[in-house]
């Protein structure tokens, strides 16, 4: 008997788990798959939008799998349709076509089109939308943006972009291409992304941010205010602590301005909305699941409604709605063991954030708990900071583990802190250089006179034929003075030739401290003579470590 | 003057018995007591040796040379003539076959026999004993590199460009490679690159290779083991996304990119981060370094050798190197590319000539009817008379002494007690056999389990030819006269052919003979060395196959006017990052991962029988960051054992404060207790049946 899922959402969420399905069941004998997706596209990647508005893939490479892969594993995809109606006793969902961008949405259209899937297990990815602050003249406030009246209002109004699904992101290319200067609602991660892609395309750029630091959840204030430093360094305009209150025709009848809510105007000709996300729940509240601020799932991604379960974005999971991939991507693992019994014991035990701006030239991890006072009795704290140079790392821990981090312009040591966050096996006790990385130099150090001088005689000069210090200056002292000489005596410089510089060095050295006539003299044989330097040269004998 | 010159000493030119790049060398002397080895002028090698090469001659007068062949009787192995060994020898061979079937005999063999010797094995395997049971150690050491060569080039030659190419190139980016310790003299291609701070060394540890990197101002990308395929493909997207992808190459020289890309788009820098513990900014200076040098055409080459290599994932992993390789536009044009670092002496040339289970001469496929008929010809044999493919080198000696496996093992120049996988399952099926026979010139860890020991020359001793690592056909050539009653396993072969019922002149023991045989056999086939002539290599040529007839002068750079498909394309293969395949755990928290020092060579059988090299390395050991060791209760110079789910290892704590905190590194050159292929894990690539050897999960404990 083959179970039949309907997944109702065809972004990150919703297509992993269709493929996580497929993987445990390759031959469809076990589950039937079925996706319905209210865009006209194939499922594509939406981490990438930014990258697409910054010009270096086209929206085509953004497709999360080739042309003809959904068919070929057996995955049933209903582009441009959406789910209007679901009936969980007899277990069928109504879909209906989405009209193509322009159309008029009718009701007698909605209802032609309507069909009937039957399923098994109903898997909500419903995703977010964005959130759309009420401004006076963008005809919206307060309500989803991209639903079916607000996608009419953005045909007319293309002044007025939000920056969430691929066809946003086609828009705001376009509106790009004649803007001069947009005003970027949202100093978020979306908002700052959305930002840095315009300023690549030309385009002057400035963000309002109600808050006094962007990305204010994801940073301590030091480090938002380091941020700022950043940003506005890359060529932003970055306007903190106000909102937009309305967007209007230029006073000189050119472009729009933006009105902000101490008074003040930006003239602008393009409004990016970038001021947040927010679960869709609609179709889990009508069919009768718990919504709270997403629909609420537990460890096995059900909801309350039996045979119904929820992954992504519309998703709340103990307590917490993630606006990221990755909780998506392990949600739709967790949830395709349990939907096929491939791993029935399978639990969703949440996942620790960590985020990372996706921006060419700023360098910003933050990962769990940032904003805990230096002095907090329960969590060692360890900040360096240059805000001048742009730089900003926080380290939180809790015992040994790191618990939080913040890492603005130290991207040298986010994997090795991203990786203790994640595994929770302890940090190294020196905190301080696990935040500076490995110091330069620390492989090797340039071989001067005095390095040379101090280093021990057990030191490997040449590590191809394993001759130390002490067996270079045997030599030197046995009448080999030159490094072709050494050379034929201990081996040293003929594997990697990497030692031939130091093997010159002490060769130099040597003839400084012991010229070579006396060297002839004390021959290695002399019971008088070890390599510690002879007494008549005191910094020498200082110098030369133990052989 | 006269008198003079009548008492020169013999001087030989030959190439060092060890590793693939074949240092050239020049032996004075003509008995063992009294040679020297001296470093020859070559391309390869530029004048240079390493400790394992100056000392090579020792093991030419050590008193464990074996010089007679062995029989064990009552337990002991004791002298006995060649004639009553092979007596024994062919007789078991003929009972084992009769009583189970020709599978019932299988031959083993290694990388570091001269290609005369690859080629003889696999006939011999094929036409003598007609089992399709054989297969060698090169399985544990190319055979991801291969794979993927093959899956994406259409060709394996490991480096498709003369290594002295790499001499002028500014970036260099070697993937799981540590050739200051395993191949020093290499070292000298790398010095632009290094000065130019265009060095860039992907290893978990901090090596002497990537220090030399980061001391010219280069890179170290300090990997978690077993994540490199993710780091490759973490790269690429920056490629892509940083625009230094080569969009006019991948659209007129490859295939498989639209395929390929949605896995590549996934794996953004952050997500490559946290999964490698590589900084996405020091992966996207790696990136830029690449493409800056290969725009501003100063030479851009990524290479990959065992750390990426040897896994259950190895095949892929290459794979995912070779698309960042091919997405920065780099194969198959001069002055860049993606090449592999054979490890073993003949590597190369083992792989192509049919010692392995799948393969015929001239890197046919044993399967291919095509194949099979041109082989069958120059055999004379019928082709239906030929066996299929048999198991690959775990799978073999998994198999050994079971129900269905073979009963009598034949091992030659190799050492699989200490270099297999689970090495304490290796030893229980080998224990399992009616007889095993080893041809070795050392009482290795595997020869002292053998029924019968069959000494046989080394390589100071014998003629023939190497291929090297950037595929150049090479001369080894005899300084001495062969030790006590050591002979060429060509001659082996022919004494147990004979005694087979084989006409004796189907098994020449002239390696030259046997050679132009092999240039027959390859003819036509991926590896064509037909037009490659003993005379040609004698007189100092510098020849790469394939060297067909119709293209005498070989082919020293590959693919410059296409890829080896019929399309002439390079293929982007569909892979992504998986494995490693045992993640730690609460009682197994560490990676244990293996390696090389630079004063052994493989398994140690022969390199720890120096003086020199034994006390230079010391005893085994674990590589370990103090704050790992300490959490261990152990600190720098303890004793530990080292403990996974299929053994334990014993080694002194070496500490280091460079290592990551999650890894431990354990050299395999050891034995007995040390053997640190007790631990590792023989999950199979499921392409080129490698081993997981760089990645398993371990703990730490006080050595008990």
């Amino acid at each position: 008997m083959t179970t039949r899922v309907l997944v109702v959402g065809n972004g990150m969420a919703g297509a992993r788990v269709a493929e996580e399905l497929r993987r445990r069941d390759p031959s469809g004998h076990q589950i039937a798959v079925t996706v319905v997706g209210e865009e006209a596209h194939a499922a594509y990647n939406r981490i990438l939008l930014s990258t697409v508005v910054g010009g270096a893939i086209t929206p085509r490479e953004t497709r999360l799998k080739p042309d003809g892969w959904w068919e070929a594993h057996l995955i049933e995809v209903r582009t441009g349709s959406r789910v209007t109606a679901v009936d969980t006793l007899t277990r069928t969902a109504t879909v209906c076509r989405v009209p193509a961008a322009g159309g008029q949405p009718t009701d007698a259209s909605l209802t032609d089109a309507s069909t009937q899937i039957a399923w098994d297990e109903l898997v909500l990815a419903t995703g977010s939308t964005s959130f759309m602050p009420r401004i006076e003249g963008t005809q919206v406030g307060d309500r989803r943006f991209d639903d079916a009246q607000a996608g009419d209002m953005q045909l007319e109004e293309t002044d007025v972009v939000a920056f969430r699904s691929i066809d946003d992101c086609a828009r705001l290319v376009r509106a790009a291409r004649s803007a001069s200067h947009a005003i970027v609602l949202g100093g978020g991660l979306l908002g700052i992304e959305a930002a840095r892609g315009l300023l690549m395309r030309g385009v002057d750029v400035t963000i309002v941010h109600p808050r006094s630091i962007p990305m204010e959840r994801q940073l301590d204030d030091d480090g938002g205010a380091v941020l700022t430093r950043v940003l506005r360094a890359t060529g932003a305009r970055l306007i903190l602590g106000r909102r937009v209150t309305a967007w209007r025709d230029a006073a000189g009848g050119h472009g729009h301005e933006a009105v902000l809510d101490d008074g003040t105007t930006i003239a602008g000709d393009l409004l990016v909305v970038a001021a947040g996300i927010l679960p869709r729940v609609d179709l889990a509240r009508d069919l009768g699941a718990e919504v709270r601020r997403g629909i609420v799932v537990d460890d096995r991604l059900s909801t309350t409604v039996p045979h119904v379960h929820a992954v992504g974005e519309c998703v709340e999971h103990r307590g917490t709605v993630y606006g990221l991939v990755q909780p998506g991507w392990e949600q739709a693992r967790v949830l395709a063991d349990v939907l096929t019994g491939a791993d029935p014991t399978s639990r969703y035990e949440g996942t620790e954030p960590l985020t990372r701006l996706k921006v060419h030239d700023i360098d910003l991890a933050s990962m769990g708990v940032v904003t805990t006072g230096l002095h907090d009795d329960d969590h060692e704290v360890v900040t360096v900071a240059d805000p001048r140079r742009g730089r900003y790392a926080k380290l939180v821990l809790r015992g040994d583990r790191v618990v939080g981090a913040v890492l603005l312009g130290a991207g040298d040591v986010a994997g090795a802190v991203s990786q203790l966050f994640d595994s929770g096996a302890p940090a190294p006790t020196d905190r301080i250089a696990l935040l500076l990385g490995r110091a330069p130099g620390s492989g090797a150090t340039p071989l001067d006179a005095v390095s040379l001088a101090q280093m021990p005689g057990s030191a490997v000069i040449c590590r191809c034929n394993s001759v130390t210090k002490h067996g270079i200056v045997e030599a030197w002292r046995s009448g080999c003075t030159t490094r072709d000489a050494v050379a034929t005596a201990t081996r040293a410089t003929t594997g990697c030739g990497s030692c031939v510089a130091a093997v010159d060095g002490l060769c130099q050295w040597l003839t400084s401290v012991e010229p070579p006539d006396m060297a002839a003299r004390a021959g290695p044989e002399s019971p008088t003579v070890s390599d510690q330097p002879q007494q008549h040269h005191p910094t020498a004998a200082f110098a030369e470590g133990a052989a | 003057m006269t008198d003079l010159l009548e008492t020169a000493p013999r001087v030989t030119d030959t190439h060092c018995p060890y590793c693939g790049l074949q240092c050239a060398m020049t032996l004075t002397g003509d008995s063992a007591a009294d040679l020297t080895v001296t470093p020859r002028r070559f391309p390869t090698n530029r004048g240079g040796l390493c400790q394992k090469g100056w000392t090579s001659a020792e093991l030419l007068r050590h008193p464990g040379r074996l010089t007679t062949p062995l029989v064990r009787k009552a337990g002991e192995l004791i002298e006995t003539s060649w004639d009553e060994a092979l007596d024994l020898v062919a007789d078991t061979m003929r009972q084992v076959q009769d009583d189970h079937g020709r599978d019932a005999v299988a031959l083993f063999g290694g990388g570091g026999l001269t290609n005369e010797k690859a080629y003889q094995l696999g006939k011999f395997a094929r036409v003598a004993l007609r089992t399709s049971q054989i297969d060698y150690n090169g399985r544990w050491c190319m055979s991801s590199a291969a794979a993927a060569g093959i899956r994406c080039f259409g060709l394996d030659r490991g480096m498709p460009f003369p290594v002295t190419d790499l001499g002028s190139a500014h970036a260099v980016l070697l993937l799981g490679a540590n050739p200051a310790e395993t191949m020093p003299p290499f070292l000298g291609h790398l010095v632009t690159s290094a000065e130019a701070g265009g060095l860039m060394v992907a290893d978990p540890r901090l090596t002497p290779t990537a220090a030399r990197a980061l001391e010219g101002g280069g890179l170290h990308l300090q990997l978690r083991p077993g994540t490199d395929a993710a780091l490759a493909l973490g790269m690429l997207h920056l490629a892509v996304v940083e625009r230094h992808v080569d969009r006019d190459y991948i659209a007129a020289r490859t295939s498989g990119w639209d395929e390929l890309w949605p896995t590549v788009a996934q794996w953004t820098p952050d997500r490559a981060e946290r999964v490698t513990g590589v900084a996405a900014a020091t992966m996207r200076r790696a990136v830029e370094l690449l493409a800056r040098a290969r725009d501003t055409e100063r030479g851009a080459y990524v290479l990959s050798a065992s750390g990426g290599e040897q896994h259950a994932t190895g095949t892929d992993t290459v794979s995912a190197y070779i698309a960042l390789a091919l997405g920065l536009g780099l194969p198959g044009q001069r002055g860049s590319g993606f090449g592999t670092i054979t490890g073993q002496g003949n590597g190369q040339g083992g792989r192509e000539h049919g010692q392995k289970a799948d393969q015929l001469p001239g890197y046919r496929k044993i399967a291919d009817p095509v194949a099979r008929a041109h082989v069958a010809g120059v055999w004379g044999i019928d082709p239906d008379d030929l066996p299929g493919p048999g198991r690959s080198a775990f799978e073999l000696l998994d198999a050994l002494g079971t129900d269905a496996g073979p009963r009598l093992l034949m091992v030659h120049g190799s050492n699989p007690v200490v270099s297999a996988p689970h090495a304490g399952r290796v030893r229980e099926r080998l224990a399992a056999l009616d007889l095993l026979v080893v041809c070795d010139f050392v009482l290795s860890e595997t020869a002292a389990m053998a029924d019968v020991v069959l000494p046989v020359l080394q390589w100071a001793e014998e003629e023939g030819t190497m291929t090297n690592l950037d595929g150049r056909v090479l001369r080894r050539r005899a300084a001495l006269a062969p030790a006590g009653l050591a002979r060429s396993e060509l001659e082996v072969w022919h004494d147990l052919a004979v005694r087979l019922g084989q006409p004796a002149e189907r098994f020449p023991t002239d390696p030259r003979v046997v050679f132009d045989e092999l240039r027959r056999a390859s003819a036509g086939g991926p590896a064509d060395y037909s037009a490659i002539t003993w005379e040609r290599i004698d007189a100092g040529e510098h020849l790469h196959w394939p060297c067909p007839l119709d293209r005498p002068q070989g082919t020293p750079r590959l693919f410059l006017d296409g890829f080896a498909f019929p399309d002439g394309r390079a293929r982007f293969s569909a892979v992504d990052q998986t494995g490693p395949a045992e993640p730690v755990d609460g009682h197994y928290p560490l990676i244990g991962t293996t390696g090389r020092v630079l004063a052994h060579y493989q398994s140690g059988a022969q390199t720890r029988l120096v003086p020199e090299l034994a006390a230079s390395s010391g005893g085994m050991f674990v590589q370990v960051h103090p704050e790992t060791a300490d959490r261990a209760g152990l600190g720098d110079g303890a004793l530990a054992d080292v403990v996974s789910r299929r053994g334990r290892t014993r080694a002194t704590v070496r500490c280091d404060a460079d290592m990551r905190l999650d890894t431990v590194f354990l050299p395999f050159h050891w034995s007995g207790d040390g053997t640190a292929n007790h631990l590792t894990n023989p999950v199979l690539d499921p392409t080129s049946r490698m081993p997981e050897f760089k990645a398993c999960a371990v703990r730490l404990e006080v050595a008990s």
